[in-house]
């Protein structure tokens, strides 16, 4: 089983890693919208500290969300899938595996990206660093329930933006806390509960998403 | 082995087929003949386990495979019109990646092996983008050549995009298993050999027609 | 229970007998709903007192959360109704739950559009990012994807059973949610005001939301009874018994 998943995972790094154009796409999708919202609401430094936790949160979420069109759809396309389903190892696993190389190639790379850009909204050092905790523990949470609105989805037509309202209210209990945790941090006030109730999060998503996601998958292969 | 007791499917609002029923032993060849939209592909997938009839059950050793998907998904091989290539991964890789959740040891030399048989080893460092059609389906059906030891082969259409060499190899190939007493279950347009020899036929139009008749 | 007692509920699961049980229960069920929202209308405008702060306007209220609860009600319902027919495979049950999402987002549409009449005259502003009006917005978008994920699917089965996981991940998840907003809620709190500052309740306020509550249960049944008919003939209308019913009628 551990087998299995072992290649589902490096089947798909390497993909990423010979298609290194996709990923620095998501990554500079993130950029390009946090760099918006000053744009939007003038510079005023104050105003910006505090819009920070929210918008870093919030652009994380879309860029996070945009990348969930290639997690299932090209292996759906090209008949990769089907044979994931007729692997005989249980299908949990390598959904798992899935979402795992998900994270690591649209989710990582928001989290190491989020201090320089949080840099940009004067956000004090250790709003910085409660900032990259709440991401590490947020966006695996955003790749696991993200997985399940992607499988639900496969090759329905209109299946991008039909993803985007499926999951979006999902994720709205990550939001709250992952920003609620960078803002409680610039408050004063202890990010600690907010950081633990994310970490109940990530535990409860890693139980029952990929056993969604599973069985969505085979209602959409049928 | 693998017992269909009148399976029925229904696509959408057609009903495809209905009161399928039959029964493939070991050293036996089903080939599944029928117009194009007959049902040839879905009874077919149905026979995988990736979809359930809408009425009647398929048994793999006498238990229902609903039961036991995992097992009975160990027990077969399936090729489908898809060659299930990443255009990314070389033929190599995506003969290792197959290897690997068939269960099956995934080392460099054995792959090479079975991309030699159908003539596909010169590509094996070629990412599957640049090869053919033909040359893509040959690394697809290389997979048979690494399993010998599993009992059922279902395949769907294995012989388009083939030329006569390619042929002849899956023919050999086939027949190699049928004689070591494992199953096939094919479609095809072609008129070849092995299939000639099949012990079994279910024709989908002729099986309609001879319902609407009863 | 003895088997031919059991066997009669059973007998009802089939869309085919289904139909015209709903159709004799559905104007009932509409009689009745139309006379508890009577009493409940009557109750809030003529005999619940007079609020010292708010005056009039806080009457609506005896919409606003009676439909609030039904919003969140009927949301599992039609989770339950999914599962069935998910794990049980039938298909009546996957018809009702596809039958109850558009009234379920009605209610939930409502309880939002009660909560902005009742906040412009009570505090000048036309929303309030509070808990349970929030919440009811997330409601909305989950029912929302509920029904734009089987409308997107063509294959009636397929569309039935995503639909159901689609649903059963928001029955799970709406707890969660409404946790995670009570919580934002209270946290940003200030000065801003709440729904939940309503006059304290009098037993005859209560009564009047339970019995509007009721009323607006009825006509959930009444509504989903009628939705359902036309899904069992819109999805049945390949067999001959649907045939027979359309033709008698025309």
């Amino acid at each position: 089983m551990i087998r299995a998943l072992g290649w589902v995972l490096r089947r798909d790094l390497l993909l990423a890693f010979r298609r290194r154009g996709d990923v620095v796409n998501a990554l500079v999708f993130f950029v390009i919208v946090v760099s918006l919202f000053p744009l939007g609401v003038g510079p005023e430094a104050s105003q910006l500290r505090n819009m920070a936790p929210g918008v870093l949160w919030v652009a994380a979420l879309l860029a996070c969300m945009l990348s969930l069109a290639r997690l299932f759809a090209p292996d759906h396309q090209d008949g990769t899938l089907e044979q994931m389903l007729l692997a005989g190892e249980p299908l949990v696993v390598l959904v798992m595996g899935k979402v795992i190389s998900h994270w690591l190639v649209s989710g990582l790379p928001l989290v190491l990206m989020a201090p320089l850009l949080g840099l940009q909204f004067d956000l004090p050092g250790d709003a910085l660093a409660v900032l990259c905790v709440s991401l590490l523990i947020g966006t695996p949470i955003l790749s696991l329930i993200g997985a399940v609105g992607a499988a639900l989805t496969l090759g329905v037509r209109g299946s991008g933006v039909l993803v985007s309202l499926l999951v979006l209210p999902l994720y709205v209990p990550v939001l709250i806390f992952g920003a609620g945790s960078v803002g409680a941090t610039a408050a004063g006030t202890g990010a600690e509960a907010h950081l633990l109730l994310l970490g109940g999060f990530l535990a409860l998503a890693l139980v029952l998403a990929p056993w969604a996601s599973a069985a969505a998958l085979r209602i959409a292969m049928e | 082995m693998l017992e269909a007791r009148q399976l029925e499917c229904t696509r959408g609002e057609r009903r495809l087929f209905r009161e399928l029923s039959f029964r493939l032993g070991r050293g036996q060849l089903l080939r599944v003949a029928g117009a194009n939209g007959s049902g040839k592909t879905s009874l077919l997938r149905i026979m995988c386990g990736l979809v359930a009839p809408s009425a009647g059950e398929l048994r793999w050793r006498g238990r229902p495979i609903r039961a036991e998907r995992e097992e009975y998904s160990r027990n077969l091989v399936f090729i489908g019109h898809l060659n299930a290539l990443k255009d990314d991964l070389t033929a190599l890789e995506n003969l290792q990646v197959a290897a690997a959740l068939g269960g099956m040891p995934a080392d460099a030399d054995r792959m090479l092996a079975g991309l030699d048989r159908f003539g596909v080893s010169h590509c094996a460092e070629l990412p599957a983008k640049v090869l053919s059609q033909g040359q893509r389906r040959r690394v697809a059906l290389a997979r048979l050549a690494l399993s010998p030891a599993v009992p059922l082969w279902i395949l769907d259409e294995p012989f388009s995009a083939l030329d006569v060499g390619a042929v002849l190899e899956l023919e050999r190939l086939l027949a190699a298993h049928i004689a070591s007493g494992g199953m096939v279950v094919l479609t095809t347009h072609q008129e070849v050999q092995v299939v000639a020899h099949a012990v079994l036929r279910v024709d989908l139009d002729v099986h309609a027609a001879a319902l609407l008749a009863a | 229970m003895t088997k031919s007692q059991r066997f009669s509920w059973f007998v009802f699961s089939s869309p085919q007998s289904f139909y015209p049980l709903a159709g004799t229960l559905q104007p009932w069920f509409a009689a009745l709903a139309a006379l508890l929202c009577a009493a409940g209308l009557y109750i809030s405008f003529f005999v619940a007192p007079t609020d010292a702060q708010q005056g009039e306007s806080y009457r609506i209220i005896f919409i606003h959360v009676p439909a609030a609860w039904m919003s969140m009600f009927l949301y599992l319902v039609m989770g339950f109704w999914s599962g069935v027919g998910l794990v049980l495979n039938t298909r009546l049950s996957s018809m009702v739950a596809t039958a109850l999402a558009p009234t379920g987002a009605l209610f939930t549409f409502i309880a939002l559009w009660t909560g902005a009449l009742w906040g412009k005259p009570t505090w000048g502003t036309w929303w309030v990012w509070d808990a349970r009006l929030t919440s009811e917005l997330i409601l909305l978008f989950l029912y929302i994807g509920f029904m734009a994920l089987q409308a997107a699917i063509d294959d009636p089965r397929r569309a039935d059973k995503a639909g159901a996981v689609l649903a059963l991940v928001g029955v799970v998840n709406i707890p969660i949610i409404y946790f995670s907003v009570q919580w934002w809620s209270t946290l940003h709190q200030g000065a801003s005001v709440s729904m939940k500052s309503a006059p304290t309740m009098a037993a005859t306020m209560l009564l009047g939301m339970l019995i509007m509550a009721l009323g607006f249960w009825m006509y959930s049944i009444a509504a989903t009874l009628a939705r359902v008919r036309c899904v069992i003939l819109e999805r049945e209308r390949h067999t001959d018994w649907v045939a027979a019913e359309i033709g008698g009628q025309s």
